[in-house]
């Protein structure tokens, strides 16, 4: 598999973006939605090979951690530090999220509770088995790639009548909110770039009204840099010819029906929900939330949480506008100075998808 | 959170839905419960725990024919290294 990722492919794909690029109006900008694809794109040093080639790379709102509102890891945090005997389970990167009432790492938790990283939604699902006598919290947020499994895990604690048990969720679906960057007008795109994995899931068929009603281009692609750049090449194609589409340049992960198991957990366990994203605001039907006849898995019933407060973000982040792609990390103040991984001031410095993680990481990466 | 990378499937239980991924030489743990009729050998795609799409090698080969034939039409200096 060299080929995807050896500098002689990634010259050769860089040319013939060129030249296509030579045939549409300029300037191009490409939205990757996914912050998988923003580490490819930092980490190989396209970012600037692409500018030299005509193509401006815009980062997106693809980074679960990053665009979920700080009212959610405040909820996170009053658990943990209000109620006893709970074990507050989450990803790692969730715990280092700065607030108003500061991270959940830091956060002092009332006596016989705790925070715990796991890797998997499997784990904390064991952990409420084992532990019977603790509630067991399982703050999981993510998009299509990490959903079922947690819709999973919620359907397996109902059928073994495991009542101490529950998610407080933070599911977000990819669709909706790129209905949102397109209806605002705020920016000026070309095209998108789909993530290959949310797809993987999907399917193509959610971004299709992308193509039919806003006449937008797009391409599903892979995570190598010969992916990024073939995804950026049928964009290139695509505006062309005047033919918007959704086309799927990662044929070997993205089947065009998505998984179809992995889809039915979701339909069976979530029901689609208005939800807020950080930066992006309140957006019809992009979250999911546990159905009715799980409303005692679901945190937020459980314990009558409320995500409507608390959820401004420490002053001077501009984390909100990156992931709407208006601005550069590098145009916040606070960027790499006040703000560094090691002292996040935000959760896009937190997450290694996050924009200003990305940057910050691979700001020294010269291409050639 | 996500391997990212395709991974073989090295370990099966006989329900189909646990078993081990190799990860550069580490056995890793992964549920195959929303991936049903994978077997051993198969690579897959793997999230948070979870195998979520199977590698098809028919259409991997298609990729990569398409990018030698990009890369012999780019006049990029004639030399294989790389090419499998
Ligand atoms: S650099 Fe830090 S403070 Fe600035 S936008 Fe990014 S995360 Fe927020």
């Amino acid at each position: 598999m060299d080929l995807l990722t050896d500098k002689k492919s990634t010259f050769a794909l860089l040319r013939k973006i060129e030249a296509l690029a030579r045939g549409v109006p300029s300037p191009v900008r490409v939205m990757e939605v996914c912050g998988t694809h923003t580490m490819t794109v930092h980490r190989h040093g396209l970012k600037s090979l692409l500018r030299e080639a005509g193509i401006e790379m815009i980062s997106g709102p693809g980074c679960p951690v990053c665009i979920t509102p700080n009212a959610f890891h405040e909820a996170a945090i009053e658990l943990v530090t209000g109620r006893e005997g709970l074990i507050l389970a989450t990803f790692g990167d969730m715990t280092r999220v700065p607030t108003r009432r500061g991270a959940l790492r830091t956060a002092i938790p009332a006596p016989g509770s705790s925070v715990r990283i796991v890797y998997s939604p499997e784990e904390p699902l064991a952990l409420a088995a084992r532990e019977s006598g603790r509630e067991v919290v399982f703050f999981g947020a993510g998009f299509e790639t990490t959903i079922p499994s947690i819709a999973l895990m919620a359907r397996k604690a109902r059928r073994t009548g495991l009542r101490n048990f529950a998610v407080l969720s933070a599911l977000w679906t990819i669709p909706p909110p790129l209905r949102a960057i397109l209806e605002s007008g705020e920016i000026r795109l070309s095209g998108f770039l789909y993530p290959g994995h949310v797809t993987a899931v999907i399917g193509l068929a959610p971004y299709a009204f992308i193509a039919r009603e806003f006449g937008f281009p797009g391409a599903v692609a892979g995570f190598e840099p010969a992916d990024v750049l073939l995804g950026i090449i049928s964009v290139l194609e695509q505006i062309r010819s005047g033919r918007p589409a959704v086309a799927n340049t990662y044929g070997r992960v993205v089947r065009p029906e998505g998984n179809p198991a992995a889809r039915a957990v979701m339909d069976e366990i979530l029901d689609p929900d208005d939800s807020r994203w950080r930066g992006l605001g309140l957006i019809p039907r992009s979250g999911l939330r546990l159905k009715r006849d799980y409303a005692d898995y679901d945190a937020v019933r459980k314990y009558g949480l409320d995500l409507a407060v608390g959820a401004e973000d420490l002053p001077g982040c501009r984390c909100g506008e990156v992931l709407r792609g208006m601005s550069e990390p590098t145009n916040c103040r606070l960027f790499g100075r006040a703000c560094t991984p090691d002292s996040p001031r935000g959760p896009c410095m937190v997450s290694f998808e996050g924009a200003c993680f990305v940057l910050f990481k691979y700001r020294d990466v010269a291409h050639g | 959170m996500c391997l990212g990378i395709p991974v073989k499937i090295v370990e099966l239980d006989a329900s189909g839905e646990l078993g081990k991924v190799d990860y550069l030489g580490t056995k890793v743990q992964t549920s195959f419960a929303l991936l049903p009729g994978v077997g051993l050998g198969d690579w897959v795609i793997v999230h948070a725990g979870f195998a979520i799409s199977r590698l098809d090698e028919e259409e991997a080969r298609e990729t990569l024919a398409l990018l030698r034939e990009i890369v012999e039409n780019s006049g990029e200096p004639e030399e294989t290294a790389g090419l499998p």
